[in-house]
């Protein structure tokens, strides 16, 4: 427990001194979101139809962007070289480091969603569905990502591949994850797009961290 | 207690190694010779369970090597493992952390590799020799870990760095511990039992 | 270990048996896809509401069904390699891929084909269609992860990774994909909304099948031995082959 605690720690600490990447995947979120409307034009309906998908698109191309770092500099520097001799369990290891990325991407994520629902013209209601179905579905992607991340530690493309291999994988984040937002803006009730997303998890959840795990002892081979 | 039987490693298709078959008790000591890319990294790094041999066997206590091993094993590599945006002193903290090691005194043992008055720096101010020596200062906590397996620890020391690591080496082995090592230099370290492996 | 069949489990050993059942499986390909292709052009009926045009789905839907059962197989054989260690098995992975996605890409183009004269449009997002899309991207990202990596054996571990957590989250997406569809009654054009169907296309369609598959190893017997000559190119026999041919 200690292990997983003091990696927590460490990754948490040094985010704390290396502020700018996580404001970039803010930042990137929200030019992504604004893009569209100058994309496709103003018009409050058609954006607002839009806005659970946007919103969802954003913040899965924002947490592509933050992936390769998971565990890139680790790799670079000989520090999780030291993770795999080190007698923690390598599931800890990798799952304090997917927690520390969904803290410093996933969850301000969240909290930033709520202008994304401003710019898109989002009823009151839908506000609160999209907090939570943000909350539930971007674990799954730091989860998801870090398999991705994992397996293409050191290969050249590494950014474009990564996206290659993890996007299809999330369809169902994006399908679920969208479709709760889109129910409760047309006043239905998305506690059934909830309950799939919260599945996914659990499935995400099991496969991530082992496919991680696996794939760093085939990188450090 | 570490001993090897018929071990083999290729990379990129090429055979580094075949047939190494050795021995290492309580005090003795390992040293592997070798041109560059003969494959002194790949024999340690297999030793410490990172590479998989393509045949033969790792054994420690008489069993192949799984995880507890880890837990009485030490191995430093090439790079220093420190992160530029923490201090060298919160750098060997983590590493002490991710070691199990209990109540490690970080301070004093980075006192003893010269490196005290560098504590509360960043790690990105530091020279390639003094990191190598912040890095290092781990050798002066682990005298409890039975085994440590060294690639190339005096690369980057001056003559002072040397000396502090051959006495640590040394007091090691003499409190019962082993160590593998792979150096160009000749070591001044002190062994019941020492034996040199060269790689072609 | 049983070692009298995993004695096949070498690439030198299985390199010649797998160069003579190419041509039975090639002949039994082509004599299956002639019976699908009498039945699927001259013994199943015209249908009332799409005419001729619906007959490509003889095509379609074999080829959507392959994409899906290679993928699997495939997984299965890195998975394969994967916890036994055997590099024959990657390299099957490797060999399959390319079958696998060229299928899903011919489920997609003959989608298209039977979509513009019957629908009027080359595209529609209905769940069979996009769930071969992502299946697609999937495939390709295999081929991608595989190619990126310069070591074989680095190679095999990572996309047998890979390919496991795909075939975990296949009916997943594909679940999810359905759901979709349904959730957007948008599209009133569904591909899969086939005719109403007849034993005779049953039958059509089961041979198609059966052709693609022993197509199918027939191109992988056939790609999986030039890539026992490249990986193994540094092999006494390889060598032996090479001055002898």
């Amino acid at each position: 427990m200690t292990g997983f605690l003091s990696i927590l720690r460490r990754e948490l600490r040094i985010a704390l001194r290396r502020k700018g990447d996580v404001l970039n995947v803010l930042v990137f979120f929200v030019v992504i979101a604004s893009l569209f409307p100058l994309g496709v034009g103003p018009e409050p309906n058609q954006l607002r139809a839009m806005a659970a998908g946007v919103a969802w698109i954003a913040a899965l191309l924002a947490a592509l962007l933050s992936l390769p770092r998971l565990f890139a500099a680790d790799y670079a520097d000989g520090t999780l070289e030291q993770m795999l001799v080190s007698p923690q369990p390598l599931a800890a290891v990798v799952l304090a480091k997917i927690l520390a990325h969904w803290l410093l991407t996933g969850l301000p994520l969240v909290l930033v969603a709520p202008l994304i629902g401003l710019q898109y013209g989002m009823p009151a209601g839908a506000f609160g569905v999209l907090l939570a179905a943000l909350l539930v579905g971007t674990p799954v992607l730091s989860l998801i990502g870090a398999a991705g991340s994992a397996l293409t530690l050191g290969v050249r493309g590494g950014g474009a591949l990564l996206g290659l291999l993890v996007l299809p994988l999330l369809v169902p984040v994006l399908v679920f994850g969208a479709g709760a937002v889109s129910a409760a803006m047309s006043g239905l009730d998305p506690s059934a797009h909830i309950s799939l997303l919260g599945a996914f998890l659990a499935v995400s959840s099991l496969i991530g961290p082992w496919a991680a795990c696996a794939a760093l002892r085939v990188a450090l081979d | 207690m570490l001993e090897t039987t018929a071990l083999a490693c290729e990379r990129g298709g090429l055979r580094l190694f075949s047939d190494l078959g050795f021995a290492v008790a309580p005090g003795g000591l390992l040293r592997v010779r070798g041109a560059n890319g003969s494959g002194k990294t790949t024999l340690l790094r297999t030793l410490a369970g990172l590479t998989r041999p393509s045949e033969g066997v790792v054994r420690w206590r008489g069993q192949p090597i799984a995880d507890d091993y880890r837990k009485e094993m030490l191995f430093l590599g090439h790079a220093p493992a420190m992160k530029d945006e923490l201090t060298v002193l919160e750098n060997l903290e983590f590493s002490a952390q991710l070691a199990g090691l209990e109540n490690p005194d970080c301070k004093n043992a980075l006192e003893r590799l010269g490196v005290a008055r560098l504590a509360d720096l960043p790690a990105r101010f530091l020279s390639q020799g003094q990191r190598r020596r912040a890095a290092l200062a781990r050798l002066a906590l682990s005298a409890g870990v039975l085994l440590w397996l060294l690639d190339e620890p005096f690369a980057a020391l001056d003559a002072e760095g040397i000396t502090q690591v051959s006495a640590l080496c040394t007091a090691h082995l003499a409190g019962g511990g082993m160590l593998v090592l792979t150096s160009h230099q000749d070591v001044a370290i002190a062994s019941a039992a020492p034996q040199e492996i060269e790689l072609r | 270990m049983n070692s009298n069949l995993l004695r096949f489990a070498a690439p030198q050993a299985f390199f010649p048996i797998a160069g003579k059942l190419i041509p039975w499986f090639s002949v039994l390909a082509g004599v299956l896809a002639l019976a699908g292709l009498y039945v699927a052009f001259f013994l199943a009926p015209t249908d009332a509401t799409q005419g001729e045009a619906y007959r490509i789905i003889f095509i379609h839907v074999p080829a959507a069904w392959m994409s899906m059962f290679i993928y699997v197989v495939m997984a299965g054989w890195a998975g394969f390699g994967l916890a036994m260690n055997t590099r024959l098995s990657g390299m099957m992975a490797s060999a399959l891929a390319p079958t696998g996605a060229m299928f899903t890409f011919v489920a997609l183009w003959t989608g298209a084909l039977w979509g513009k004269p019957t629908w009027g449009t080359y595209w529609v997002w209905d769940a069979r269609l996009t769930s071969e899309l992502v299946l697609l991207f999937l495939y390709l990202g295999f081929i991608a992860l595989k190619g990126a990596i310069p070591d074989p054996a680095r190679a095999d571990r990572a996309g047998a990774i890979l390919a496991l957590v795909g075939v975990v989250n296949v009916p997943i997406i594909y679940f999810s994909v359905q759901w979709w569809n349904t959730l957007h009654q948008g599209a009133s054009v569904s591909l899969t909304r086939a005719p109403s169907m007849a034993a005779v296309m049953l039958l059509g369609m089961l041979l198609m099948a059966l052709a693609a598959w022993m197509y199918s190893i027939a191109t992988t017997l056939a790609r999986l031995r030039k890539i026992i000559l490249e990986r193994e190119r540094d092999a006494e026999w390889v060598r032996l082959q090479r001055s002898a041919a």
